[in-house]
């Protein structure tokens, strides 16, 4: 989707109007949608989703996966490329029927219900707007088919407009729209409903990074304010973390890791994780036994720690690591990418790889020899053939006998 | 290469097609103006120019308006009755359904077959005693009828026939429409509740209004232009009761050869059709597009 470049400050002032028309309305008000009129009745809307699985043929797309969002949460199914995340969505929504395991949603065991008795709302990928309707009828599409007494209906309409910065917008039919646009009459019909669940499958994926940003800010306030449940499904890791209260990072149709989002970030459960999270994403860098310890594996020290290496993973974050003059790890630069803000150089330690970021311009040259430093709490460890995480107890231990410090 | 060039090597591209395009269909249809303006050549008269004379005739001639009826009836009939059969047939097969594949093929297999073949299979359907219909109305006590020989049931038989065979034709056109609607409209519908008879109401047969006035146009064209199952099942009997316009006019032609007035009824079903064609297009295109 393009904006015109004319186009788009105007966008922008829409939004930025909306901004302020919400903070004038709220006032002093700090309970969650009890100004506007949209709030789900405090109803219970808990999802619970109990060892589903899908199979397409003899491909498993969702593999026994189970968790809980709480009521007025916001969950982010986050994951590479057709791990499931669409699937598991729409076994939620009933777009797809389970080939086992249960769905509750507020208690109610859904499992069998067709979509429309579940009482939830979606908004799809590619919006899936009525191309011959107006953003008016669009948006009241639901309603219609449920047969609100039309005062009702234009009274609805008319809260859910302004608050999505639409008023002007309702007679438009929907190629009329920029993208950003169509995503909040999208968003329109979903919060229209008044359902208490909400599921939204990759909603800001077209929009271009400044209309993302602020696509994002306003429906994580519009899920908090309204206490709206929701299930929010994203491949950016940027995106879940901004947003959620809860991850579930998903791998190949299984769950990787159930936890929000500085925990994911903190203490990443598997090196699939550690692979995952973060831009760029955490080092992990093979050890191997030395003289004195663990060494990095193809290199002849220093020790990292003082304990056996052989099998095991340290995952360190580029961001944790600082390049010195010396005392550190000896390491080669292989390249220096300038971001602005900061530098992503790639190292070499041995024969292992090491990303580090530091802020600033970095002016290394290729093949420059540098040492890197970082803290022992930076440290994680993995172990080499399961993928996951080493206990606490032993992460601890060698925390604390780690020789590289950062001053 | 300048502007002036580029026009000309558009327009030597351009002449291969025109050229054939005015040879063999504007120069005829001028040409059959220019005839029905002339009598009919006779051996010992030869042709002359006798102005609007053989409309004048037309006004007078019973079986003209008989045949003019006879197309309004084939027409009213046939064109509503096909185009919601199509539509229909193609949602159908347009939904998951198990053997949809050999469905599609089956509603289909109609449009392939020629339609002398067609006229073959349904007069053995309409054969008196012997023949299928008659054979199942005989279960239910029904007597005999002879469906083709009787001038209250010939064309409704007619009718009956076009209907099969066009609806699986023009249901192709509507499942190509169907198929290219995006799949979670039905799903975001779903979600709101909708039946599926409101989806169809609402979104559906909106969205298919374009294929729908491509239809319209082709149908009102068929309705026209169909002979081949007269010339074999009916030969315009029984007492013109089965004859439509175009029969009428190859009648005329070559079987009277009269030419000239042959040239003047022509000249009118043309005219009729331009006329039908344009009146579609100006009242329906503004309500179709939506984009
Ligand atoms: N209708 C289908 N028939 C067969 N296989 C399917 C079908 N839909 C999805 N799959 C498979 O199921 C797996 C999960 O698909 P899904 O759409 O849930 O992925 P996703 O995580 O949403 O990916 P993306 O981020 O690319 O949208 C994929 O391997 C996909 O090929
Ligand atoms: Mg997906």
């Amino acid at each position: 989707m393009d904006f015109d470049s004319w186009a788009f400050p105007g966008i922008a002032c829409a939004y930025n109007n909306r901004r302020g028309n919400l903070a004038a309305r709220s006032g002093g008000s700090r309970t969650p949608g009890a100004h506007c009129g949209l709030a789900t009745g405090g109803r219970v809307s808990e999802i619970v989703v109990e060892s589903v699985s899908k199979l397409w043929g003899a491909t498993k797309a969702v593999d026994a996966v189970s968790f809980t969002a709480a009521a007025g949460q916001l969950l982010v199914l986050l994951g590479p490329s057709g791990c499931g995340k669409s699937t598991t969505l729409r076994l939620i929504a009933g777009l797809e029927a389970a080939s086992a395991g249960r769905i509750r949603i507020g208690g109610r065991d859904v499992t069998d219900l067709p979509p429309a008795q579940r009482g939830l709302s979606m908004v799809f990928q590619s919006y899936a707007l009525f191309p011959h309707l107006s953003v008016a009828e669009n948006i009241l599409f639901g309603l219609k088919v449920r047969k609100v007494p039309a005062t009702e209906r234009a009274a609805r309409l008319q809260r859910v407009a302004s608050l999505l910065g639409l008023d002007t917008l309702l007679e438009r039919r929907p190629s009329q729209l920029s993208g950003g646009q169509q995503q909040r009459v999208a968003l329109g019909r979903a919060i229209i409903a008044e359902t208490p669940v909400c599921l939204m499958d990759e909603p800001l994926s077209n929009l271009d990074a400044q209309l993302r940003q602020d696509m994002r800010r306003e429906i994580r306030g519009l899920q908090q304010k309204l206490g709206i449940t929701m299930v929010y499904v994203t491949h950016d890791q940027t995106e879940a973390m901004s947003m959620a209260d809860q991850v579930i990072l998903l791998r190949q149709g299984r769950i990787e890791q159930d936890a929000a989002p500085a925990e994911l970030y903190a203490r990443p459960a598997t090196t699939f994780t550690a692979r995952f999270i973060g831009t760029p994403p955490m080092n992990l860098i093979a050890l191997a036994d030395g003289a004195a310890g663990a060494v990095v594996r193809g290199s002849d020290g220093p020790a990292l720690f003082d304990d056996k290496g052989d099998g095991l993973l340290a995952g360190i974050r580029p961001e944790d690591i600082r390049i010195a003059e010396r005392q550190g790890v000896p390491a080669r630069i292989v390249t220096v990418e300038y971001l602005g803000a900061d530098s992503v150089a790639a190292c070499t330690i041995g024969d292992q790889p090491i990303a580090v970021r530091t802020p600033g311009r970095l002016n290394l040259k290729p093949a420059a020899a540098v040492s890197l430093l970082w803290s022992p709490a930076a440290l994680h460890l993995f172990d080499a053939a399961t993928g996951r995480r080493v206990d606490d107890d032993r992460l601890r231990r060698v925390r604390d006998r780690a020789f590289v410090a950062s001053a | 290469m300048n502007r002036a060039n580029m026009h000309v090597w558009g327009w030597l591209l351009l002449l291969p097609a025109a050229a054939l395009l005015a040879l063999f269909t504007h120069y005829p249809a001028l040409a059959t103006i220019l005839h029905s303006l002339y009598s009919t050549a006779r051996p010992n008269r030869p042709s002359r120019f006798i102005g609007l004379d053989q409309y004048a005739t037309m006004l007078d001639d019973p079986v003209f308006h008989q045949v003019l009826w006879n197309n309004t009836i084939f027409a009213l009939g046939t064109i509503p009755a096909s185009i919601a059969l199509a539509l229909l047939m193609a949602v159908w097969v347009n939904d998951r359904l198990a053997g949809r594949g050999f469905l599609r093929l089956a509603y289909f297999t109609p449009t392939i077959l020629p339609m002398i073949a067609v006229a073959n299979i349904w007069m053995f359907f309409y054969t008196p005693d012997y023949g299928l219909v008659d054979q199942i109305a005989g279960l239910f006590g029904f007597a005999r009828h002879n469906w083709l020989g009787s001038r209250d049931t010939v064309l409704g038989c007619l009718i009956v026939l076009t209907i099969w065979k066009e609806a699986g034709f023009f249901m192709i056109f509507y499942l190509a429409a169907l198929q290219q609607m995006p799949p979670n409209l039905a799903e975001a519908a779903a979600l709101e509740g909708a039946s599926r008879w409101t989806f169809f109401r609402r979104v559906t047969f909106p969205l298919v209004m374009p294929t729908t006035l491509f239809v319209l146009i082709n149908a009102v064209i068929n309705s026209f232009r169909l002979v081949d199952h007269i010339v074999a099942m009916t030969k315009g009997g029984p007492d013109n009761a089965s004859s439509l316009l175009l029969y009428y006019i190859f009648e005329v032609g070559f079987k009277y050869w009269d030419t000239g007035y042959a040239a003047a009824l022509t000249v009118v079903l043309l005219a009729l059709l331009a006329g039908l064609a344009t009146a579609q297009f100006l009242y329906l295109d503004k309500r179709v597009h939506y984009r």
